[in-house]
């Protein structure tokens, strides 16, 4: 007798028990359940929510991959300084890297899913409902977004609050107004701001003081947005180490072509709203444009501890920071998103508008993304709302307007109710 | 309780418990969230509304069958005003280092909902033994609440108990910050105090069903 076997057999003595959630989800996690439709339907879509995260994860794992080879490099030139002709093969994509990445973010990956999945069970159990495929993406998506020197307590502690008061009290998957991912980067971000931003987290060992080879001092990183607002207008990356992902960041954001490419998966699989990411990256540019011009104008001095940032290349905000990541990965989210399709666009804009934002007026917040997208998770409802309520009255005025030629008065009712 | 007899006594337990003003009347929040971040503040802030809304539901007893409705709000008004004139002086006299951490918010307990809500649901109509009960133990309810969301707030956002450090030393990492451990630098702003009230309000309502109101 197969495991699957086994497992079908088991199924049927915890029935009814109060563990059955619990066991339910390891037996669906691994086969197939023995079940069939006893009613209803019989027709299904094959995308249910288990494909749909699946999808997503996909999407997100040579993100994962590229953020292990980037510690290991960042690491690197951290301590010996950039190699003078970069080659893809012999200074970035090695086995010293890979194995750096993979030792200081795996740990990151398992307590991410170890905890976040130990919540959803105790209230599985607690509340009797199956567990839900809700945390899959969740859980990949936190050690994407968290510094790669994060400790592991932290962000255990940051997985609980984001799980439970981010999403379970308001009646678990499907339910959350905030995406739970990102609540769970607010709570780091607010509570432990000294390992959220700074120039010591975003490289591996800098904050245990791994000095530089022949001298004392420690080695440090800057992401390039906590750099520009410090008021410095020298960058030290160029357009291609920004684009391809060479930067220090948070351990998944920094390749804006992963990025791009696992929004192209997404949007063709159909998993993603196409129109959250275009109206997004639009409302970015718009906004980016307003300063630039801003610049151009002279409304601004050199000395104003703006000028940095604003005088950056409107076009650049997308490839630097977590933009292009929250972009693809967070404003996307079916659940805390709007629903409708005007609604994607007013949503998605001004995500980007609002990111740009913060980003430059507060150089406190240079990740302004997670903020402008949870502040919009919570404007979602209002925006769909409005957009309901515009297109029952539209559809009015076109009923008052319609000229309607009946052939006796009394179908005047009947002809009015169909037109609408 | 030889005391009080058993009508009397639940005039004080019930708001420390089924009918706590902060977790089910859902009032006095403002100032719940602004000066929870010590304890020491929580508590100075809870003796002052005990000693408002004791006195001042006793006076307001006292006057009710003299105060013309049309004006009883401006009349409940001066009683406060008075008494939480009386307590800051005292705080500032006494106590003035605390005085300038309450700040404004001494001053705003004129304006807390609970005890303006305690003189016009209760001591307009009570005699004033049965007020001042009324007043205290709301009051009790409002301070254990209180003090509840001031020992985490302080706790695990500075380490500290009354100002004295229990975790051990944040800088020279003896204690538990030997550890790693470092404080939750969340629990010092306000929200922090809207999720420990609201985390309270689930726990109580999770004890007693009953409290749950309709959906």
């Amino acid at each position: 007798m197969g495991l699957k076997e086994k497992l079908h057999k088991t199924k049927l003595k915890y029935q009814g028990k109060k563990m059955a959630p619990a066991f339910n989800a390891i037996h669906t996690f691994l086969y197939a359940p023995n079940e069939t439709t006893h009613s209803g339907s019989h027709v299904r879509g094959a995308d249910d929510l288990k494909r749909t995260m699946n999808t997503v994860i996909m999407a997100l794992v040579p993100c994962l991959l590229f953020g292990m080879f980037n510690t290991g490099y960042q690491q690197d030139i951290a301590i010996n300084g950039a190699p003078e002709a970069f080659s893809l093969m012999e200074h970035f994509l090695t086995w010293d890297n890979f194995w750096l990445g993979l030792i200081t973010i795996l740990p990151l990956v398992v307590v991410s899913y170890g905890v976040g999945l130990a919540v959803e069970f105790v209230f599985a159990v607690i509340k009797g409902h199956e567990v839900e495929e809700g945390y899959l993406v969740t859980g990949m998506l936190v050690p994407l977004i968290v510094p790669v020197d994060i400790p592991l307590w932290m962000l255990a502690v940051a997985v609980v609050f984001g799980v439970v008061i981010g999403k379970e009290v308001f009646g678990g998957t499907g339910m959350n107004i905030l995406n739970p991912a990102l609540t769970i980067r607010a709570f780091l971000f607010f509570a432990y701001p000294t390992w959220m931003s700074g120039d010591k987290v975003w490289v591996h060992g800098a904050v245990d003081g791994v000095t530089k080879s022949g001298t004392t001092d420690a080695i440090s990183g800057e992401t390039v947005l906590g750099y520009l607002a410090q008021g410095n207008t020298e960058m030290s990356y160029s357009l291609s180490d920004m684009f391809f992902g060479f930067i220090p960041g948070s351990v998944g954001e920094t390749s804006t072509l992963l990025i791009l490419l696992g929004g192209l998966f997404l949007i063709f699989s159909k998993i993603a709203s196409w129109r959250i990411m275009v109206s997004a990256v639009i409302g970015a540019l718009a906004m980016g444009l307003i300063f630039n011009g801003v610049v151009t104008a002279g409304w601004i001095p050199e000395y104003s501890k703006f000028y940095s940032l604003m005088n950056f290349e409107f076009w650049q905000h997308l490839l630097v920071g977590g933009l292009a990541f929250g972009i693809v990965y967070m404003a996307t989210d079916p659940v805390t998103g709007s629903q409708t399709n005007r609604g994607k666009w007013i949503y998605g804009f001004l995500i980007g508008f609002l990111s740009v934002m913060i980003r430059v007026f507060n150089p406190g917040y240079p990740e302004g993304v997670f903020l402008a997208i949870l502040l919009m998770n919570v404007f979602a409802p209002t925006i769909d709302h409005y957009v309901v309520r515009g297109n029952i009255k539209r559809r009015m005025k076109r009923l008052k307007n319609a000229t309607i030629y009946p052939k006796t008065s009394g179908e005047v009712e009947a002809l009015k109710t169909e037109t609408v | 309780m030889g005391l009080l007899s058993k009508k009397d006594a639940n005039l004080i337990l019930d708001p420390l418990a089924d009918n706590n003003p902060i977790t089910i009347q859902v009032l006095g929040i403002c100032s719940a969230l602004a000066i929870t971040a010590e304890l020491q503040a929580s508590v100075v802030m809870s003796i002052s509304v005990l000693f408002v809304l004791g006195v001042g539901n006793v006076v307001i007893s006292l006057l009710r069958n003299v105060i013309p409705s049309k004006i009883r709000i401006i009349v409940q008004l001066i009683v406060v005003a008075t008494l939480v004139i009386v307590v800051d002086q005292v705080l500032k006299a006494f106590a003035y280092e605390l005085s300038k951490t309450l700040a404004v918010f001494v001053g705003l307990i004129i304006t807390n909902c609970i005890i303006m809500g305690r003189f016009e649901a209760f001591a307009l109509g009570n005699g004033p033994w049965k007020s001042f009960l009324d007043g205290i133990g709301n009051a009790l309810g409002y301070g254990v609440i209180l003090i509840i969301v001031g020992f985490f707030r302080e706790l695990l956002g500075s380490g500290t108990l009354f100002g004295i450090p229990v975790l051990g030393d944040p800088i020279a990492k003896t204690g538990l910050y030997a550890t790693g451990y470092e404080n939750n630098g969340f629990m010092i702003i306000p929200p922090a105090a809207l999720i420990v009230v609201g985390i309270i309000i689930w726990v109580q309502r999770s004890r007693n069903k009953a409290l749950i109101e309709e959906a």
